[in-house]
């Protein structure tokens, strides 16, 4: 792919120790620099959010903190390896959820979680990682575009662990799943046919799927087609969320000064409707920018995707970059009243631990599949 | 021959390549649309999120829809929607609900009485609904809230459309009234629908045909600031609130003839009773009186405490529907259907005579069943035992029939069932029966049936009660010859819009069918008989008539007296007299019309009741009133 290259595979005259140290680390300094700036401003934007609570804020850091510790072991870890570790990875993840399904806490009203005294862990979130590799371990060694049957099995590496977690219930990160699996199929180059095939299906289990919806579900997407339905129910958030947005104009009213009866309105301001906080205060542009962050960070993924030297880096790599980009746009999307509202945090901004962890290691592992350097083609 | 295919890495790279780019092209497409939706909000309708977001709120505005109007069957207008002034509270915009409350009954605008049911009424409906607490305002309470309206933040003054019924008390309690919706009312109807509605049907038509009148509600959002009031939405580039217009109700065509009615609650003017009028080829039902009656468009404006206390509190009880929930013994009017169970039986032939000396008993039994003759009718038929109303003749048909039979005969006739009538209290009476007694009584004495019982049956005393539909009902049969029709009020709906209108097919019920048909018209002749032979019942209410009249007087026991003592009726007190009851059709040879009375501790069916039949004849045979 032809495109601006930023000075990491081949050490220029003014790359010098920077850019040799971060090639040893196999680590690119665009995509941390996009990572950096991205996760200051939600930094900075996460403050007033949380109304200037210093101890939320410091426990957010630190996660930040761990969550990039994790990027930069996983980075370090041979693209080799990563691939051997991928199946035990998977069979574990299956293993867990089916622990989670029989002895779950119960939290929130769903259960998601495996409380191991120190930690509460979500075994859906390794998911997110374990199962694209899972289907890109596959569909390394055989030939692609995937034959019928290939694709099939494919399929089924995903169904398995999204109707587990689409149980639980957590409709949001079994679509995550799914959307992660299927993109590496689409990556793997799957023959148009069979992705409209696949559509079809999915269109055709849509009233299926919409008969097993819990009631809470169903009224979260009625009330997106039409939020006014119920204002002071169902389509609360909705129209808070986009009052919040709009009143903030082009410029925003100004960091911290995000009207508190609109905030307090937003039971999940720091954490999916942080983006409303964002319009609230800094405002279009505001919002803009950090869309503007996103896409160059995406853009600098699916750059590196392609220059990825093995098959199972490219779709590994391939399928994180454009996972993030869901969790944007649903994320986003759903703020402003173009999709229904799932739970789905803004990445590398929203408040919550488990998550920042798993895209963070997602990118280390990116970072991984690009830096390490086959010796042989496989 | 099976293809092998080989892994192709630089294709699978190419390939790739491809898709990346695809995915790249959604990316920026789709962030391009959150983008532009962003552009939607914070830039196109800034405004209005703005001024949303500074406190101000859209407050949804019911827009009621126009109830239905109901006329009578000649097209006159019974029931209509006029201008009223009504109060309103919204809960959410009051300071303090008590010290407001406790102003307005200092300024006379509620009644002290009043507050209970206001605080319930408040408490049952959303905060921001803007609840009406009084429906009718004189001039005068309206100057004076506008004067201290200040004073009273979340009070406000609504025009509305109020019920008015033009003709007042006449043929209330078969349109009903409307009233202010209560805590019940809620439960039987949707609540949203009545988000800008006060009054709901509470009785009659008003409230069986509650839904057709209502019509759909509508709504209206509307910006409103921190005051309250609505904020003018100039500037806005487009009108971002919504509207649903409301949906007007049907309009209803009755069967009445409200001038008919009038004839008849004049002729009854004064009087406790019921007088139903029906036509017996299609159940409409052109009369229905039940006297004393009340003006309904106290209700439809919001009747005070005092006034409905003074008509609950009432010994005559005006809102007690008599013709449809009073049950009586049909006393003597049963008589030419026992006559017609008897002639279907076999067991008399028209001819056949029986002696009447004044009083009958049972044999082995010395227990005197008197005939309202002393001195007996001597040697009698069955058309004179009609004619005369013999009480000893039906005694002896009675007991030849024995109680079942009687009781399967009158069954089809309609005794004890409910007619099936187009309005909710309907009561259906009692036909008794051996098998009636045993559900009815839990003490083995009572529920034993006594063939004393069967005597007095066969002239409709005893457990046999009905009310005046009823026996309008039943006297249609004989009308009708036979078919019958399930009473209706409602004959015809019209759309509001269109003004297109949709009549009502009557409604049959299964025909009482003859093994000899000839026997119709003897009985027919015999109540003919009732209103022209020498020394029938009815015939001075009937002389000078036009037409023909087929009836039959009654004269309902409500006191016995000992068994050799005189029925005197001065010294009875008042409300201890019998009955007076007739029932008739007209003209006897083609009936257009059935009519049954019936006048509370009237006396003489033929002396109090048989005039007012008399008169509904008159107004609506000869066409013209009287």
């Amino acid at each position: 792919m032809s495109g601006p290259t930023f000075g990491i595979s081949s050490p220029g005259p003014d790359t010098g120790h920077r850019g040799r140290l971060f090639k040893a680390l196999h680590l690119d300094g665009p995509l941390l620099a996009l990572i950096a700036a991205i996760a200051a401003f939600g930094v900075f934007v996460l403050y007033s959010a949380a109304g200037g609570s210093i101890p939320m804020w410091t426990r957010q850091l630190l996660r930040l903190a761990l969550a990039v510790a994790v990027m930069l072991t996983l980075a370090q870890v041979p693209a080799r390896f990563l691939r051997m570790l991928t199946p035990p990875a998977y069979l574990a993840g299956i293993l867990m959820l089916i622990a989670v399904t029989l002895f779950g806490d119960v939290g929130k009203g769903a259960q998601r979680w495996l409380d191991l005294g120190l930690i509460r862990f979500q075994p859906s979130e390794i998911m997110k990682l374990a199962v694209p590799m899972m289907c890109a371990w596959y569909l390394h060694d055989r030939p692609l575009p995937a034959s019928p049957r290939h694709t099939l099995v494919v399929v089924l590496i995903v169904l398995a662990p999204t109707l587990m977690i689409a149980a639980q219930p957590d409709l949001g990160t079994a679509l995550l799943v799914a959307a992660a699996g299927l993109l590496v199929l689409f990556l793997a180059g799957l023959r148009w046919r069979f992705i409209f095939a696949l559509l079809g299906l999915g269109a055709a289990a849509a009233p299926i799927a919409w008969y097993f919806m819990h009631d809470y579900q169903q009224r979260r997407v009625l009330t997106l087609l039409n939020p006014q339905s119920d204002p002071l129910g169902a389509g609360y958030h909705i129209i808070q969320s986009q009052i919040a947005i709009g009143s903030g104009g082009v410029f925003g009213k100004g960091w911290m000064e995000g009207s508190q009866a609109q905030l307090e309105f937003l039971p999940e301001r720091s954490t999916d409707f942080i983006f409303s906080v964002i319009g609230e205060e800094l405002g279009l542009l505001g919002q803009l920018l950090l869309l503007a962050l996103y896409l160059a960070l995406i853009g600098r993924c699916l750059f590196l995707a392609d220059r990825c030297p093995s098959t199972f880096g490219r779709l590994v790599a391939g399928s994180i970059t454009l996972t993030f980009f869901v969790y944007v746009f649903v994320n986003t999307g759903m703020v402003t009243g173009l999709l229904p509202v799932v739970g789905i945090p803004l990445p590398l901004i929203s408040y919550g631990g488990t998550s920042m962890v798993t895209l963070l290691a997602g990118f280390g592992i990116l970072m991984s599949l690009h830096g390490h350097r086959q010796l042989v083609r496989s | 021959m099976r293809r092998v295919r080989v892994k192709d890495i630089y294709r699978e790279q190419q390939t790739f390549g491809l898709r990346i780019v695809i995915a790249a092209a959604v990316v920026v497409l789709a962030l391009g649309l959150v983008a532009g939706r962003l552009f939607w909000l914070q830039v196109v309708r800034f405004d209005y999120y703005a001024g949303l977001s500074q406190g101000n709120r859209v407050r949804i505005e019911p827009l009621p829809p126009d109830r239905g109007l109901i006329f009578d069957r000649e097209g006159r207008l019974l029931a209509e929607n006029t201008p009223a002034h009504q109060l309103t509270i919204t809960r959410e915009e009051v300071h303090d609900l008590g010290a407001t409350l406790a102003r307005m009954v200092d300024l006379e605008l509620l009644e002290p009485g009043d507050l209970e049911r206001v605080r319930q009424v408040l408490r049952t409906r959303r905060a921001f609904e803007a609840v009406p607490v009084r429906l009718r305002l004189t001039d005068e309470e309206i100057a004076r809230y506008a004067v201290h309206r200040h004073e009273l933040p979340g009070v406000d003054l609504a025009t509305r459309v109020a019920r008015f019924y033009p003709y007042g008390p006449v043929g209330v309690h078969v349109l009903g009234y409307v009233g202010a919706i209560s805590e019940e009312d809620l439960q039987r109807i949707d609540p949203s629908d009545y988000f800008g509605t006060a009054t709901v049907g509470k009785t009659g038509v008003e409230r069986f045909y509650e839904d057709a009148l209502h019509g759909v509600g509508g709504f209206r959002e509307v910006l409103v600031n921190a005051e309250g009031r609505s904020v003018a939405t100039s500037g806005a580039v487009a009108d971002p609130l919504r509207i649903k217009l409301p949906a007007a109700g049907a309009d209803l065509e009755l069967a009445l003839d409200i001038q008919l009615q009038r004839v008849a609650e004049e002729a009854m003017a004064g009087r406790r009773g019921a007088a139903v009028a029906l036509d017996p080829w299609s159940g409409d039902v052109l009369t229905l009186v039940s006297l004393p009656a009340f003006d309904p468009n106290k209700f439809a404006r919001g009747i005070s405490t005092v006034d409905y206390r003074a008509l609950t509190d009432d010994p005559d009880q005006p809102l007690y529907n008599r013709a449809l929930r009073g049950t009586y013994p049909p006393g003597s009017t049963i008589k030419p259907l026992m006559a017609l169970a008897g002639l279907e039986s076999g067991l008399i032939a028209p001819g056949d005579t029986k002696f009447c000396s004044g009083s009958f008993h049972l044999p082995r039994s010395s227990h005197r069943y008197r005939d309202w003759k002393k001195e007996g009718h001597g040697t009698v038929d069955m058309r004179e035992a009609v004619m005369v109303s013999c009480d000893v003749y039906f005694y002896n048909l009675a007991v030849s029939l024995g109680i079942q039979r009687i009781h399967d005969f009158m069954s089809k006739i309609g005794f004890g069932q409910p007619t099936g009538i187009d309005v909710y209290g309907e009561r259906t009476g009692v036909m008794p029966s051996p098998a009636w007694k045993k559900t009815a009584f839990t003490s083995r004495e009572m529920q034993v049936w006594f063939p004393g019982e069967t005597v007095i049956t066969g002239i409709g005393q005893g457990f046999w009660t009905a009310t005046p539909l009823q026996l309008a009902h039943a006297t249609a049969v004989l009308a009708a010859r036979g078919r019958h029709f399930k009473p209706r009020f409602v004959r015809a709906v019209r759309d509001p819009v269109t003004g297109a209108r949709t009549a009502r097919e009557p409604a049959p019920l299964p025909s009482v069918a003859l093994g000899n048909p000839a026997n119709w018209e003897v009985i027919v002749d015999a109540m003919v008989a009732v209103t022209t032979g020498a020394h029938g019942t009815a015939v001075r209410a009937a002389r000078g008539a036009q037409y023909s009249i087929a009836g039959k007087t009654g004269t309902a026991q409500v006191y016995s007296v000992g068994q050799t003592g005189q029925y005197d009726e001065k010294t009875v007190a008042e409300r201890l007299r019998d009955h007076a009851l007739f029932v008739a059709f007209a003209p006897a040879e083609k009936p257009r019309l059935v009519v049954a009375v019936l006048v509370e501790n009237g006396g003489h069916g033929s002396s109090v009741a048989a005039p007012v039949a008399r008169a509904i004849f008159d107004a609506y045979l000869s066409g013209a009133p009287p």
